[in-house]
C-alpha cells in the first residue's frame, strides 16, 4: 500500500526517505561527478574573472554557484531542486531581459552613442591622427634599451635616425643595415624580433617620436612596426577639462553632458556616448511630430489588426471545426489535414509568398482569380490593410481550428442530446449551448491570441513592410505598420539611424498596453467560467 | 520503488549539471560586456609575449571565406599568426560589430561594402588604416571610397558597379542615350522578338534608387555635394537641384502610367527571370547577374550606361574592403595582415576568383580584365561615384527610393513630391 501512496514531498515521509537514499547510489554518483564538473567549471570562471577584476560578476557567479550547490547538496527541499532550473531561466530570459530594456529605455543608446565615453575619446583620437601630406614614408625597426621602445627609422633618402617618446629624431648613422638600406641594429639597442613585436604590439604602436621641439612638425608612428609615417593630430583632448581642441581653428568641443563632445556653435564630433537621459524617450514618443502624428494612427490599426485578426480565424476556424465535426460527414481525416496545412507554414515564409502571390501584373491572385485586372494589393492604404488581414485569416485560422476541434469533442454529448429532446434548433443549441461551454475553455486562448497578434512582427514585416507609407511625416512609417514593426523601424530601420533607446521605451509602452487589456480580459473571462 | 526513487534523483543531477553550465555560461558572457576599456590592450600584451602566438579573429560571409583561407595560411606561415575566420550571417554583422566592438567581443577585422563606414566612424568602432605608398598602387576610387573625414579606414579588395547588359541578338548596337535605348526596345516589343523594352528591377517596397541613379546624374541631379578631396559633404544635398524635378516627371514618363519602361511591379527577381529567358534586349544590373546570364546561353554585352541628360551617368561604385576595429588588442598584428598581406596581388587574385569583382589592387585588376566583361564593368565604375558612406544616407534611402516609387507608380505630382522629399531628407538630416 505503501509504494503506490501518492509522491508527497519526501521530507514528511521518512520511510520513502530512507529506502530512496538507499536505493540511489548511482544518482548519487552521478550527482556527485555532474556537480563536480559544474564547480570545476565554476572555479574556473571565477578565476578568471578575479583576474579580469569584474567583481559584480564575479560575486553574482559566486553566489549563484552556492546556491546551486545548497539546493542539491542538501536533504530534502525537493521542490527547491525542481523549481530552481526553471526560476534560474526565468531570471536569464525574462527578468534579465526586462531588466536590461528597461535600463535602454533611460539612455541615449543607439548609433553615435555606442559606449563608453573613454572609448568615445578613443575612437576620436584615433582618427584625429591625420598624416602629413604628402610626408614620406619611413621603413622601421623596434629597439629596446633600459625596458623603453625605440624606433630606428630609415628614411627614404637612406638617411637613419633613431628616437622614441618625448625624445625627438636623432641621426644614426653608425647603424647596422640590411641590404635594402634599410637600418636593423644600433649599438647599446636590442632589436625586436616580429614575435616580440607582436608581444608589446600596445606599446609600441604608442610610441610617438616627434620630428623636433615643435610639435607643429608632427610625430613618427607605426601601426604595423615596419612602416611609419608622420603624423599630426587634428584634434588634441584635454583630460582635466575634457574637452577637445581643433589645433587648426582653435575651435573647442566640450562635454555638454549630452553624450558628445560639442562646440560653442553647436557642431558636434562625429561618435559620442551611452549616457542616461531619463524620461526623454518617453517625451519624445508622445512629443516627436515625426513619431506622435503616425503614432495614433498605427495604435488604432494595431486594435483594429489585433481584434479583426482574432475576430476572423475564431469565427472561421470554429465554423470549420463545427461543420467537420458532423457525425456523418464522411473524409473528415483528410479534410482537417488539409485544414492544418497553413498552419505548417512558417509566418515568415508566408509573408513573403503571399507578397509574391499579390504583385499586381505577375501576381497568381491578379492573374487567375481577377482576369489580370491591376489591382494594388499591397499599395493601397485600404488594400493593403484588407490583404494583411486576409493573409493573416490564412495563417492564423488553422490554429483555431484546432482548438475548437478539441474544445467541441470534449463537450459532453449529453448536453446537446438534451437540447434536441427540449426542440432546439441546431443553430439554438449552438449560441446557447455549446459556445458558451466552448468559451470557457478558449477564451484565455483568445487573449493570448490577441496579444500575440498585437505584436505580430512577421506578417506586417514581410508582406508589405509598414507601407503604403504616410505623408505627412519623415519617419519611414506606414499605413500598415504595427507597433512592434514601428519600434522596429526606429530601432534598425532606415530612419535617422537606430535608436534603442526610444526603441525600448516604445516597446515598454507596448508592454503595459498589452498587460493592461490582457489583465481586463482574464478577469472578464472569469465571469465564463460561473457557467459551469 | 526502486526504479521510481531512482529517477528523480538521476533527473536532478542531470539539470543541476545543465544549470550551473548555463548560470556559468552566462556569468562568462557577462565578464564579456562589462569589459572596461583599459583592459584590453595593456594587460593582454605581456602574456603574449609568454605564448608567442597570436591569434586574429576576422568576420566574414560565407562566400568569401574559402577565398581568405590560402592567404591566412601563407600568413601563418610567415609570422605565426593565425587569423580565424569567423563565418557571420551578412544580414547581421554590421550591427553586430557594431554593438560588439565596445564589449571587447568583436573581432580585429571585418569584410563589409565600403557604405557601413560611416556608421561605424558614428560609433567609433573602426581604426584608420595607412596604406602608405600602397594607396597608389589601388584604383583611386576604390581609396576614396576606403577615405571618410580625410582618413582611409579600409584595405579595399573589390569593386562593383552596374552597367546595362544587353542581349545582343536582340539589339546588336550599343546606345548611348536612354532614349535610344527605349527606342531599340521598343522596336524589339514591336517585332515580336521581346515583351520588355526595358528591365530594371524595383522593390515593391521600396523602389531602388541604387539602379536609377546613373540616369539621374546623367540630368546632373547627384544626391550629395562633394568637397575637393572627393568626400562628401552632407550640408549640400543636390537632390534638391532643378533638374531633379525634371528627372522625377521622367519618371512619371517612364513608369506605369506612361510607358511602362519602368515597371513597378518588376522585382530584381522577375526582372532576372524575364531577361535570361531572352524576353527583353537590356537589363540594368550589376555583375552578380552575368553568370546567370551566361548561362542560360544569351549573347551578352555590357553597355555603358545611358544617358538622359547632357551629363554623365555615373553609376554608384560599392567598394568591399577589410577594416579593422578600434578596439583590437592585436591592432599591430591586424595591421600587418590588413595592410601587408591583404593588398598583395594573390590575395586580391583569390578574392577576384571566388567573388567575380573587378579588383582593387590595379595590378590584380589587370589580369581580370582579360575578361571583357570585368574589363567593361571596371571601365564603367572609373566614371562611377562612391557610394556615399555618410550616416545621413540612411535618412536619404527610404525617403528617395519611396518616393521615386510613387513616381513610377504615376501617384502624385512630379513637382510636389520631389520637392517634399528633398525637406523630408533635410529635415531627417539636421535632426541627427
Amino acid at each position: 500500500m505503501l509504494t503506490s501512496a501518492p509522491p508527497g514531498p519526501a521530507a514528511t515521509r521518512p520511510p520513502q526517505k530512507t529506502a530512496a537514499r538507499s536505493d540511489s547510489t548511482l544518482g548519487l554518483l552521478a550527482k556527485i561527478v555532474l556537480l563536480g564538473l559544474v564547480d570545476a567549471f565554476a572555479v574556473y570562471v571565477l578565476i578568471t574573472l578575479f583576474l579580469q577584476e569584474k567583481w559584480v560578476i564575479l560575486l553574482v557567479g559566486a553566489a549563484v554557484t552556492v546556491l546551486i550547490n545548497w539546493i542539491y547538496l542538501r536533504r530534502g527541499g525537493l521542490p527547491a531542486k525542481y523549481l530552481a532550473p526553471g526560476i534560474f531561466f526565468l531570471v536569464v530570459f525574462q527578468v534579465f531581459v526586462m531588466i536590461y530594456s528597461g535600463y535602454v529605455a533611460f539612455t541615449n543608446y543607439g548609433d553615435g552613442h555606442n559606449s563608453t565615453k573613454a572609448d568615445a575619446v578613443n575612437a576620436i583620437q584615433l582618427s584625429a591622427q591625420q598624416r602629413v601630406p604628402d610626408s614620406p614614408a619611413y621603413r622601421v625597426s623596434v629597439l629596446e634599451a633600459d625596458g623603453d621602445f625605440h624606433l630606428l627609422a630609415t628614411d627614404p633618402d637612406g638617411g637613419v635616425s633613431v628616437g622614441t617618446t618625448g625624445v625627438p629624431l636623432e641621426e644614426a648613422d653608425d647603424a647596422v643595415t640590411d641590404g635594402t638600406g634599410k637600418g636593423v641594429e644600433l649599438e647599446g639597442y636590442r632589436t625586436l624580433q616580429f614575435g616580440e613585436v607582436l608581444a608589446n604590439q600596445a606599446d609600441i604602436l604608442a610610441i610617438t617620436v616627434p620630428f623636433s621641439d615643435d610639435p607643429e612638425d608632427g610625430s613618427l608612428k607605426t601601426s604595423d612596426g615596419s612602416n611609419a609615417y608622420v603624423y599630426r593630430p587634428s584634434l588634441s583632448y584635454d583630460e582635466t577639462t575634457s574637452t577637445f581642441t581643433d589645433l587648426e581653428t582653435g575651435t573647442t568641443y566640450a562635454d555638454t553632458g549630452e553624450g558628445s563632445f560639442r562646440s560653442a556653435e553647436g557642431e558636434q564630433l562625429s561618435t559620442g556616448w551611452k549616457i542616461n537621459v531619463g524620461f526623454d524617450n518617453f517625451v519624445k514618443a508622445f512629443t516627436d511630430p515625426n513619431i506622435r502624428g503616425p503614432l495614433v494612427q498605427v495604435v488604432l490599426w494595431t486594435f483594429t489588426f489585433a481584434i479583426v485578426s482574432v475576430l476572423s480565424t475564431f469565427a472561421l476556424g470554429l465554423f470549420l471545426a463545427n461543420a467537420f465535426n458532423l457525425p456523418d460527414l464522411r473524409g473528415k481525416r483528410i479534410y482537417r489535414i488539409l485544414m492544418i496545412l497553413p498552419y505548417a507554414f512558417p509566418a515568415f515564409l508566408a509573408g513573403l509568398v503571399w507578397s509574391g502571390l499579390l504583385n499586381p501584373e505577375f501576381g497568381f491572385v491578379n492573374n487567375t482569380f481577377f482576369g489580370g485586372a491591376d489591382i494594388p494589393w499591397l499599395t493601397d492604404p485600404l488594400l493593403a490593410k484588407v490583404s494583411v488581414l486576409v493573409v493573416n485569416l490564412w495563417l492564423g485560422f488553422p490554429y483555431m481550428f484546432l482548438v475548437c476541434t478539441g474544445a467541441l469533442q470534449s463537450l459532453p454529448e449529453e448536453v446537446t442530446e438534451a437540447a434536441r429532446m427540449d426542440g432546439a434548433t441546431a443553430w439554438r443549441t449552438f449560441t446557447a449551448i455549446k459556445l458558451p461551454l466552448l468559451l470557457v475553455s478558449v477564451a484565455p486562448l483568445l487573449i493570448a491570441s490577441f496579444a500575440f497578434n498585437f505584436n505580430n512582427f512577421n506578417v506586417i514585416y514581410m508582406l508589405t513592410d509598414g507601407g503604403p507609407r504616410f505623408d505627412g511625416t519623415t519617419a519611414n512609417i506606414g499605413h500598415t505598420d504595427i507597433l512592434i514593426t514601428m519600434v522596429y523601424e526606429i530601432a534598425f530601420g532606415t530612419g535617422v539611424g537606430r535608436d534603442y533607446g526610444l526603441a525600448s521605451a516604445l516597446s515598454i509602452i507596448i508592454f503595459i498596453i498589452v498587460a493592461v487589456i490582457s489583465a481586463i480580459s482574464f478577469r472578464q473571462t472569469k465571469a465564463l467560467e460561473d457557467i459551469n | 520503488m526502486k526504479v521510481r526513487s531512482n529517477q528523480p534523483t538521476r533527473r536532478h543531477a542531470l539539470i543541476t549539471g545543465v544549470m550551473s553550465v548555463a548560470v556559468l555560461a552566462l556569468t562568462a558572457c557577462g565578464g564579456g560586456a562589462a569589459e572596461s576599456p583599459s583592459a584590453g590592450s595593456s594587460s593582454a600584451a605581456p602574456n603574449l609575449a609568454e605564448g608567442g602566438a597570436t591569434t586574429l579573429t576576422m568576420w566574414v560571409d560565407a562566400e568569401r571565406a574559402p577565398a581568405l583561407e590560402e592567404i591566412t595560411r601563407s600568413f601563418k606561415e610567415d609570422t605565426g599568426i593565425e587569423v580565424k575566420l569567423a563565418v557571420k550571417d551578412f544580414a547581421a554583422v554590421r550591427d553586430d560589430f557594431i554593438t560588439q566592438v565596445p564589449t571587447g567581443k568583436g573581432p580585429d577585422l571585418i569584410v563589409g561594402p565600403h557604405d557601413w563606414l560611416g556608421t561605424f566612424v558614428q560609433n567609433g568602432v573602426v581604426a584608420p588604416v595607412e596604406l602608405g605608398d600602397k594607396a597608389s598602387e589601388f584604383q583611386e576610387s576604390a581609396v576614396q571610397a576606403m577615405t571618410y573625414d580625410g582618413n582611409v579606414y579600409g584595405v579595399p579588395y573589390a569593386l562593383e558597379n552596374i552597367a546595362l547588359l544587353r542581349n545582343t541578338d536582340l539589339v546588336p548596337e550599343a546606345a548611348a542615350t536612354f532614349d535610344e535605348v527605349i527606342a531599340n526596345g521598343e522596336a524589339a516589343v514591336a517585332a515580336g522578338d521581346a515583351t520588355y523594352p526595358f528591365l530594371v528591377g524595383m522593390d515593391p517596397k521600396q523602389g531602388d534608387p541604387y539602379h536609377l541613379y546613373p540616369l539621374q546624374t546623367s540630368m546632373g541631379v547627384p544626391v550629395f555635394g562633394q568637397n575637393e578631396d572627393g568626400s562628401y559633404n552632407a550640408d549640400e544635398l543636390l537632390l534638391g537641384e532643378p533638374n531633379g524635378v525634371e528627372f522625377a516627371k521622367k519618371l512619371v514618363e517612364w513608369g506605369d502610367t506612361g510607358s511602362k519602361v519602368i515597371n513597378s511591379n518588376i522585382t530584381g527577381d522577375i526582372a532576372k527571370e524575364k531577361f535570361n529567358a531572352g524576353e527583353s534586349p537590356y537589363f540594368l544590373t550589376g555583375p552578380w547577374n552575368v553568370p546567370d546570364a551566361q548561362a542560360a546561353g544569351l549573347n551578352l554585352a555590357v553597355d555603358k550606361l545611358p544617358t538622359v541628360g547632357d551629363q554623365d551617368a555615373q553609376p554608384f561604385i560599392g567598394v568591399n574592403g577589410f577594416f579593422i576595429s578600434s578596439k583590437s588588442a592585436n591592432a599591430l598584428a591586424a595591421n600587418e595582415f590588413a595592410v601587408n598581406y591583404l593588398s598583395t596581388e594573390a590575395a586580391q587574385d583569390a578574392m577576384y576568383d571566388v567573388g567575380g569583382r573587378p579588383p582593387a589592387l590595379k595590378a590584380s585588376f589587370d589580369k581580370a580584365a582579360s575578361d571583357p566583361i570585368v574589363a567593361a564593368f571596371g571601365e564603367i565604375g572609373a566614371n562611377g561615384v562612391p557610394m556615399p558612406a555618410l550616416p545621413e544616407m540612411q535618412a536619404v534611402w527610404a525617403d528617395w527610393g519611396g518616393t521615386e516609387l510613387a513616381l513610377i507608380k504615376g501617384s502624385g505630382d512630379p513637382a510636389a513630391a520631389w520637392t517634399t522629399m528633398v525637406s523630408n531628407i533635410e529635415a531627417k538630416i539636421a535632426e541627427q
